[in-house]
């Protein structure tokens, strides 16, 4: 098996190469080869603080460079989002350093899109390219036919550059294919948002339920943390999830439901809590808004009833409202993050909302504490030209919940393919991987074609790059400095991320592109400064914090607020009552059910099995499966079988196959785990990996890919999201 | 003299694997090597399920077959809290000590000599925890002194259930896994 790695080792150098000549330019790689050997000049240890990109949490870290040579990141322990720990993708961040397959000199396509055949070009050619393009673009069509779609903190100059240029249309994937009806439900409910990090007190609940949401799995690493702290305050744990997940093995109850089904167990906990009066009554009275028309409608939901809908024993829904109810305000249900599931999730996720309600737990300690932020004022920028028109993700505001600031991806990739309500020219993508984040791979194409030009900043050569125009490589993040981070946290602070050791090839940091681009597009006077630091320093001087102290430390903490009703915190509900709101009349005002209702979720056709997917702990969406510590620890991902599903098809663990979905769509082929952690009605796969972009070389065809056989989605009608849970796939056996 | 040992508790893992990234960039480990894995043990039929996720290693065992076995003198016990250790210029490559630990911990480095999770002893004797045990996220691993007996370890193995593994080997492992 060793030597078998070894060969392994030596096919992927030479593979390195092989590609790296494709791009026609040996230039790069000489000088890529000299600066990875490292400067041996600097001889001994340096420690940099910077904060993790491996994926949104941005846990302050401290990474080490030893002789010159990047060695290891640890945590900082000053970060109150990683207390000194990270996670798996956080300690593996060294990976993305050594990745054979990162982009290493600007590009230009010279075959059909998707072809993946490029021109190794200069920055100014690659720059002046698409600033001919985008002056014609808004010459014909208006600033407004281009669509700027960024993930992480890496996007805020780029986001600058394009609000500048004058365009409303700035998309983030994080709010219609993810948390975004989480986010509609508890603004609708509580006048707020969970906001990301999410402002769940893990660390000192009693009571937890989880739905669908696989902490531990997902390595969101605070929440992971306290998760632990919770184990060993003995809280209790209630996991809710058509299969066992890791943190199902630490529940006290777990209840194995159907999938699809998960607002029943919450309207008839509502029921449980109120027909045994176990809800927080005082709360309610004080403070909530249409109780008894919510009382009624949920009244229908028996335990009886539930239970033959969910396939969950009826002991086990109402012993798990009890122990919520035991324990309140301590006790919550964590609204998960990623919900965009089966298209009515602004309902579930409001029915979470309402059940916490009923706990009466709102900034209590124990359940949802009151973020607070360090304040640092913005930059001081001329103001945007001002837009006008009416958005195209979202004409005639048909989905009344579509968050303005994140914008429906998938409603501008519809006006892309429709040209309705007027034609969309240009998609400039930063960092997140359209093929893999949006449903329906084939309208992601559709509306590519109809594109004058699209452009793809990333650091490394992911689908959507692989159907771009331009590619531009970006520094990663241990090469750059980024935006100041100060999430909203339980205590404030500031952090800062600052290059750690020069990028090895022709890669540049994204605030250089944004503001080359900005002075080409004749908008220098956006970027009145010359360097980052400038920007930074100035930002932070603003603050009345010291810039020399962040860049030592990596992370200032503000002062202490009360951030619990505990403390002290005065609690205000930010909705058209005042109150939290069990009956919604927003909602009945636009046609809505005002109280959640329970649907009927579609039935798989006969011999096919619901698709259900996920994270694993060691990669991030489809963005670190080529990272090659990270590709070690997995290097493919496995479908989810039952047992006796499995033995039904003669299949074992390990065996391959592959899934095909109801519309045909064939996957690569996947490695079976038969296991009893799942139920004979699904399925279920880690999200990210089988990889269509042959220059991802290392992992290419590596596992399946959930993408491909979401073909179907159900928009959620008050926000626009798109539920994907709604896939059904049938086994074929690999020859 | 300290006895080094590691109590893990399995109802905090989650099998996250940071030990083992963290093991490979603290150590070098070269690409397609572990020094230590993660092993589950699933019993039970759906929905009654009981799972056991364990960080693992070298034991470094109180009776160390792969020691005894050694024709060079290449494996031993070292001062520094009895851990065990590969005397890398010693090691022929015979894999003699890779046959006869039980817990299939070694393996063969690149450069022929035998290699294996060394508690971080270089980080140990500055102080510091080994790798595995600083980075963990779920704080379920605690090092420290097994004879002493108010070290973390030893009032943890006081007031807990634990195992080890393979104790019928009688190879006298030093970790402990809380349940």
């Amino acid at each position: 098996m060793k030597s078998v790695s070894r060969r392994k080792f030596l096919q992927i150098s030479s593979a390195t190469f092989a590609a790296a000549s494709a791009l026609g330019s040996l230039k790069y790689i000489n000088k890529g080869t000299k600066l990875l050997a490292g400067d041996d000049t600097q001889k001994g240890i340096r420690k940099i603080p910077t904060f993790c990109n491996l994926c949104f949490w941005k846990c302050g870290a401290i990474a080490y460079v030893k002789d010159g040579k990047l060695w290891k990141i640890e945590g900082n322990p000053l970060d109150p989002l990683s207390n000194g720990r990270l996670c798996p993708r956080g300690t593996g961040g060294v990976g993305a350093y050594s990745d054979p397959t990162r982009l290493k000199a600007p590009l230009i396509r010279t075959g059909a899109r998707g072809s993946e055949s490029w021109k190794v070009v200069t920055w100014d050619e690659a720059l002046n390219f698409i600033a001919e393009k985008l002056n014609k673009i808004r010459a014909t069509n208006g600033p407004e036919s281009v669509a700027f779609f960024a993930h992480g903190i890496g996007g805020n100059f780029l986001k600058h550059t394009f609000k500048a240029y004058g365009t409303p249309h700035i998309f983030a994937p994080s709010f219609a294919q993810c948390r975004g009806p989480r986010e509609v439900g508890f603004e609708l409910t509580f006048g707020d948002v969970i906001g990301s990090p999410e402002r769940t007190d893990i660390k000192n609940t009693k009571c937890m339920a989880l739905i669908g949401t696989h902490i531990g799995e997902n390595m969101h690493n605070s929440q992971v943390q306290e998760l632990s702290q919770a184990v060993e305050n003995d809280a209790s744990l209630i996991v809710i999830d058509p299969r066992f997940s890791i943190v199902a093995g630490k529940a006290k109850y777990y209840l194995p439901v159907k999938p699809g089904t998960d607002m029943a167990i919450l309207l008839t906990w509502a029921n449980i809590l109120i027909k045994e009066k176990l809800y927080d009554k005082e709360f309610v009275s004080n403070f909530g808004f249409g109780f008894e028309q919510f009382a009624a409608e949920v009244s229908q939901y028996t335990p009886e009833w539930a239970s033959v809908e969910t396939g969950v024993d009826v002991n086990l829904i109402v012993k798990s409202a009890r122990e919520l109810a035991r324990f309140k305000p301590a006790s919550f249900v964590h609204p998960g993050r990623h919900a965009t599931w089966y298209g009515n999730d602004a309902q579930r996720s409001r029915a979470v909302a309402l059940v916490n309600a009923l706990l009466g737990n709102w900034n209590h300690k124990g359940a949802f504490f009151q973020p607070v932020k360090m304040p640092v004022p913005p930059y001081p920028y001329p103001p945007y030209p001002e837009f006008t028109g009416q958005r195209a993700d979202n004409p005639g505001k048909k989905y009344p919940w579509a968050g303005e600031e994140e914008g429906l991806t998938n409603g501008i990739r519809e006006a892309t393919i429709t040209g309705n309500p007027y034609p969309i020219k240009c998609w400039i993508v930063y960092s997140t991987n359209l093929m893999n984040a949006l449903p329906n791979q084939q309208e992601t194409l559709k509306a590519i074609n109809n594109l004058d030009l699209l452009v793809t900043v990333d650091v490394n050569p992911s689908e959507i790059a692989g159907y771009s125009d331009v590619v531009l490589p970006e520094s990663i993040y241990l090469e750059r400095y980024d935006d100041l981070h100060s999430s909203p946290f339980t205590t404030p602070f500031l952090g800062i991320r600052q290059p750690v050791i020069p990028s090895p090839d022709d890669q540049k940091p994204n605030w250089w592109i944004a503001k080359k681009l900005a002075e080409k597009l004749g908008l220098g006077n956006y970027f009145p400064w010359n360097n980052i630091e400038e920007y930074l320093k100035e930002r932070v001087d603003k603050a009345g914090l010291s810039y020399s102290e962040l860049k030592e430390k990596g992370i200032i903490l503000g002062a202490k607020k009360p951030v619990y009703i505990e403390d002290g915190l005065e609690v205000k509900f930010n909705t058209p009552s005042g109150k939290v709101e069990f009956y919604s009349s927003q909602l009945a005002e636009k046609g809505f059910d005002a109280v959640p209702k329970y649907e009927i979720p579609e039935e798989p056709p006969a011999g096919y099995l619901r698709l259900l997917f996920g994270r694993t702990p060691v990669h991030t969406f489809s963005m670190t499966q080529s990272n090659p510590l990270l590709q070690e620890m997995l290097e493919e991902n496995e479908v989810w079988v039952n047992i006796n599903i499995a033995k039904q098809y003669g299949l074992k663990s390990g065996d391959y196959i592959k899934l095909k979905n109801q519309d045909g769509v064939v996957s690569n082929k996947v490695k079976v785990k038969a296991t009893e952690r799942i139920r004979t009605d699904c399925v279920f796969m880690a999200h990210g990996f089988g990889h269509q972009s042959k220059a991802l070389f290392n992992t290419y065809q590596k596992g399946a890919n959930d993408s491909q056989l979401v073909t179907k989605y159900k928009t959620d009608p008050l926000m626009g999201g798109t539920g994907m849970n709604v896939n059904f796939v049938t086994i074929v056996r690999e020859a | 003299m300290a006895r080094y040992g590691m109590v893990i508790d399995t109802k905090k893992c989650v099998g996250c694997m940071d030990c083992v990234v963290a093991c490979k960039t603290e150590n070098n480990v070269p690409e397609g090597y572990n020094r230590d894995w993660i092993s589950y043990e699933t019993i039970g039929k759906f929905p009654k399920i009981h799972q056991e996720i364990r960080s693992e290693r070298c034991n470094h065992c109180d009776n160390p077959p792969c020691v005894y076995c050694c024709p060079c003198g290449a494996s031993h016990i070292s001062d520094t809290g009895g851990i065990v250790l590969v005397h890398e210029d010693k090691c022929s490559g015979c894999k003699a000590c890779i046959a006869a630990c039980p817990y299939n911990a070694r393996y063969i480095h690149p450069e022929g000599y035998a290699s294996k999770c060394t508690f971080c002893i270089h980080r140990v004797e500055k102080g510091e925890l080994p790798a595995c045990v600083s980075v963990c996220p779920t704080y379920c691993m605690h090092f420290g002194d097994l004879d002493d007996p108010q070290s973390e370890v030893s009032k943890l193995l006081d007031s807990r259930k634990f195992h080890a593994l393979l104790p019928e080997a009688g190879t006298k492992p030093q970790i402990y896994y809380l349940v």
